[in-house]
């Protein structure tokens, strides 16, 4: 229990009505979308400009307050599940200003709490491109974005979060304001604090100013469709594509069972008799997105495929990509609890990695869905399962501990995108070593001496 | 019942539908009430991870849970965006039933739905007599609107405009009805519903001079009472069941190839929870609610997609601007859109324009607004505010509730914009 006389200063500080201690409220706050435990803070707190969020990382930082920040809550790792000792929430969705949208210097400097998708709109309409989109893309925040590396369906070719971000400001816990990069193309100024920043997963500093860079739009694009009756054989395509140093903007797979669960959801006239399904599309000039849409269809019939659907209008391209859209919903119909994992491994291993879920699938007698980014070999494994039945989610855990050790056996690594929060800091060593840790937590201590920035998180508890 | 071990029982009979909520947060997209708040456990997944932890026995706070479970529209919006399928109306409708049962209605619940709702002939005498004295206590407000306001101020009021009660009610002009079918060969039940019976009636005028215009036979039995979905959105099961029972009893004996209504709440209430909501130990009752709620019908959805009337030209040509506002219980519910927009355009003069957001609530939520008038009227300024930008002189839509709403906003801004129902449009051209 959080002493009223710290409530009261929290109120002093935030405003009553932003700051929410009530049983309710404080519930809501307990959990995000990694299938965990929930953990009830004593506090919510919701800063209303970035001088009171300063004030407040202060009081905590004062006081010895672990504080944990949230911006939408949807991240897939535990990552804004908050401390089990007197826990504070700091949410930032009321910190959501576009500051400023530079279109001669292609950049913008945001609030952590703008939501990701009302950002690329506002970016597009002034005719530029801001590439990163996460799944959650339509609620999650820039600064959740930020501190978790989102990727996207366009990682392949356009990277992710990081390739973005030229500056990042944050407070560190004695509420100095701390200026990282910059708003130049170059900038070489002090140590790279910017990038210590991003996928640090609030554990170094709370972010009060993002300054991300924007890049022009392509002019073109073209999606397909292509179906293969053998996994190996779209595998074998993908490798071939970027052989021929075509890089797609996308490049999806879904595997026979995600298939012919999206086509049972949807009804989208999908050929559930494939067993594999890559989703492409090149973007650029037209005339190079042409040509290269050329040598896609060639290089994946050449490797076997059954069929290539070409968009041939916008609707169709809709289409295309609702099938991979559907693919999720799909799938967490069949079952209560959704367990979406990320490993991935060096695009080569992709088959691999597939062929490895699928046996896992057969050993531990689970429902595993299989989709993702081939492109990036960045695979989503999405268990079906529900978390109430102890004897099936014991062989979830089991499964999940072999999907990790089969992905870092292939040189891969335990998440491409979902961070690894609670859920998977248990894995850390094994992918990196003991000395990588202790300079981790070296380096946390140093900056967070009481360690109270999300406590727990990616090192786990010392 | 006062024993909340009981509470966490009735909880944990909706635990299988509680648990097909993956916590994506996905609904925070679309709530408005988020929107306007920022408030977790405001938005779907909030209620929903209060409802398991209160089932689960990790939340004890009834009365917290209960607030938070009653600051929701129950627009539907969440459940149509869901990834996961969540049947989140069925989830809260349960939830406040169970929470009703420990907790009681409040006094005032139970004058309103048992006292007065569940019976018609009292609920049309009260009507009656409030028309026949509102001129004391409240005075015009916009001619054009037919809005009034409270000449005295009234905390319970609010500074709500409001349409009067009709000088007539529908039933008092047309108590029955039963023709045969016409040219169309087909006859319909008529369930004008509450609103447009008692508030405006005009509209019920309009479906039945449409449906003569069509040779559509029409069966309106009196004595109908409510659908039921104030006293379902407040978990008052009884008294649901009480006005089922009696709609059965109207509409039961009846022939008829489909039910029109004009109302889209009372549309999404007969078709979606009457069936889930309905006592099922009678398995005859069961089978004459499916029955009805499978030949139930928006009254746009009728015109169209049965009688199969299109309007001619395009949408931009006519004189008088009109902007649609889409029902939650039609587009949420149904996602029927653009049956309405053609019935509007039915009039030759009707030149289509939309507006932002025309899907977004309006802020109504039927009881929603009365409990909640600050959100209410937050969200119903946003709405109020995409309609003037349209420059159109007239707002349709398909829900009374959402007629309601909109007229109580135009007025308070003294904007010269007029509210209708698609059909009464239409019906106007056939003058």
């Amino acid at each position: 229990m959080l002493k009223p006389v710290l409530i009261e200063q929290f109120k002093a500080i935030a405003g009553a009505s932003n700051v929410m201690d009530s049983e309710a409220d404080r519930h809501c706050y307990a959990y995000d979308a990694a299938v965990l435990q929930p953990v009830v803070p004593a506090l919510v707190v919701r800063p209303e400009t970035t001088e009171v969020l300063g004030r407040v990382v202060k009081f905590c930082g004062d006081n010895g307050l672990p504080l944990t920040v949230r911006g939408s809550g949807t991240n897939l790792s535990g990552g804004t599940i908050p401390d089990p000792r007197d826990g504070i929430v700091v949410l930032t969705n009321a910190l959501n200003r576009i500051i400023e949208i530079n279109e001669d210097d292609m950049y913008a400097v945001v609030e952590p709490g703008v939501v990701t998708a009302r950002f690329a709109a506002e970016v597009e309409s002034r005719g530029l491109f801001y590439p990163p989109d996460p799944a959650s893309l339509s609620v999650s925040t820039l600064g959740g974005n930020v501190a978790e590396n989102a990727g996207g369906l366009r990682g392949l070719k356009y990277g992710v979060t990081k390739n973005y971000v030229m500056g990042v400001n944050f407070f560190d816990t004695t509420g100095e304001k701390i200026i990282s990069g910059g708003r130049t193309v170059k900038c070489v100024t002090g140590l790279n604090l910017s990038a210590l920043m991003v996928g640090s997963e609030g554990t170094l500093g709370v972010f009060s100013e993002i300054i991300l860079k924007l890049v022009p739009p392509p002019a073109a694009n073209q999606a397909m469709m292509v179906l293969f009756d053998d996994t190996a054989k779209a595998s074998q395509a993908v490798a071939d594509i970027i052989a021929n140093r075509i890089v797609p903007c996308t490049l999806e797979f879904l595997d026979n069972f995600t298939i012919r669960t999206v086509e049972d959801y949807a009804k989208a006239g999908l050929p559930v008799d494939a067993q594999a399904l890559l989703l492409i599309e090149v973007d650029g000039h037209p005339a190079q997105v042409a040509d290269e849409a050329a040598q896609v269809e060639t290089i994946c019939k050449k490797s076997g495929a059954t069929g290539v659907q070409l968009a041939r209008s916008i609707e169709e391209r809709d289409k295309v990509w609702a099938a991979r859209r559907a693919a999720l919903s799909a799938l967490a119909r069949l079952r209560p609890t959704t367990v979406l994992e990320d490993a991935t491994v060096p695009r080569s291993q992709f088959p691999a990695m597939i062929r490895a879920v699928e046996t896992i699938a057969a050993k531990y007698d689970l429902l595993i869905g299989s989709f993702g980014h081939a492109g990036d070999g960045n695979l989503h494994p999405t268990i079906l399962t529900d978390r109430r039945d102890e004897k099936e989610y014991a062989r979830v855990e089991a499964a999940v501990d072999e999907i990790f050790e089969v992905a870092l056996g292939l040189g891969g690594t335990l998440s491409g995108e979902h961070g690894i929060g609670l859920a998977k800091s248990k894995w850390m060593e094994k992918e990196t070593s003991r000395g990588t840790i202790l300079y981790s937590r070296r380096l946390k201590k140093a900056l967070d001496p009481k360690n109270i920035l999300n406590p727990g998180k990616i090192l786990g508890r010392e | 019942m006062a024993d909340l071990r009981e509470l966490q029982q009735l909880l944990l009979d909706i635990d299988d539908q509680l648990a097909t909520c993956m916590r994506c947060g996905m609904c925070q997209a679309v709530c408005p009430i988020y929107a306007e708040t920022g408030r977790e456990p405001l938005v779907a997944r909030g209620k929903i991870a209060l409802l398991e932890h209160l089932g689960h026995d990790m939340l004890r706070d009834v009365d917290g849970v209960k607030d938070r479970l009653e600051t929701c529209l129950l627009c539907g919006a969440c459940a149509a965006n869901c990834p996961s399928g969540v049947k989140v109306l069925d989830i809260f409708i349960k939830a406040r039933a169970a929470i009703n049962t420990f907790k009681g209605l409040s006094p005032i619940q139970k004058l309103i739905f048992r006292g007065m709702l569940v019976h018609p002939d009292r609920f049309n005498a009260l009507a009656s007599l409030g028309s026949k004295f509102q001129d004391l206590f409240v005075k015009p407000a916009s001619e054009m609107l037919g809005s009034s306001c409270s000449r005295i101020p009234l905390e319970a009021l609010g500074g709500r405009h409001f349409p009067a009660l009709a000088k007539r009610p529908l039933h008092a002009d047309v108590p029955r009805l039963d023709t045969p079918a016409g040219t169309s060969g087909i006859r319909v039940a008529f369930f004008p519903g509450c609103l447009v019976d008692k508030l405006f009636p005009r509209v019920g005028h309009a479906v039945i001079k449409v449906l003569k215009h069509h040779g559509v036979g029409i069966f309106l039995p009196d004595h109908q009472a409510c659908c039921g979905i104030p006293a379902l959105s407040s978990g008052d099961l009884r008294s649901f069941n009480d006005l089922l029972d009696k709609n059965l009893g109207c509409f039961g004996r009846g022939e008829f190839d489909y039910l029109v209504t004009p109302c889209a709440t009372c549309t999404a209430t007969i078709k979606k929870f009457w069936p889930v909501f309905a006592d099922s130990a009678d398995a005859g009752r069961q089978a004459a609610v499916a029955a009805i709620a499978a030949k139930t019908l928006d009254i746009n959805v009728f015109l169209t997609d049965i009688l199969k009337v299109r309007p001619e030209g395009l949408s931009s040509h006519g004189r008088r601007k009109v902007t649609i506002h889409d029902p939650c219980h039609l587009k949420r519910s149904f996602g029927i859109a653009a049956q309405p927009r053609m019935v509007a355009r039915l009039n030759p003069e009707v030149a289509l324009v939309e507006m932002k957001d025309a899907d977004v609530c309006c802020g109504c939520g039927g009881s929603f607004t009365l409990l909640h008038y600050d959100i209410a009227a937050k969200l119903g300024q946003h709405k109020r505010d995409h309609i003037v930008a349209t420059g159109a002189d007239t707002v349709a839509t398909g829900c009374p509730a959402c007629m309601l709403q909109i007229t109580d906003m135009l007025s308070r801004s003294g904007d010269r914009v007029a509210v209708r129902h698609p059909v009464e449009l239409y019906a106007e051209a056939l003058e």
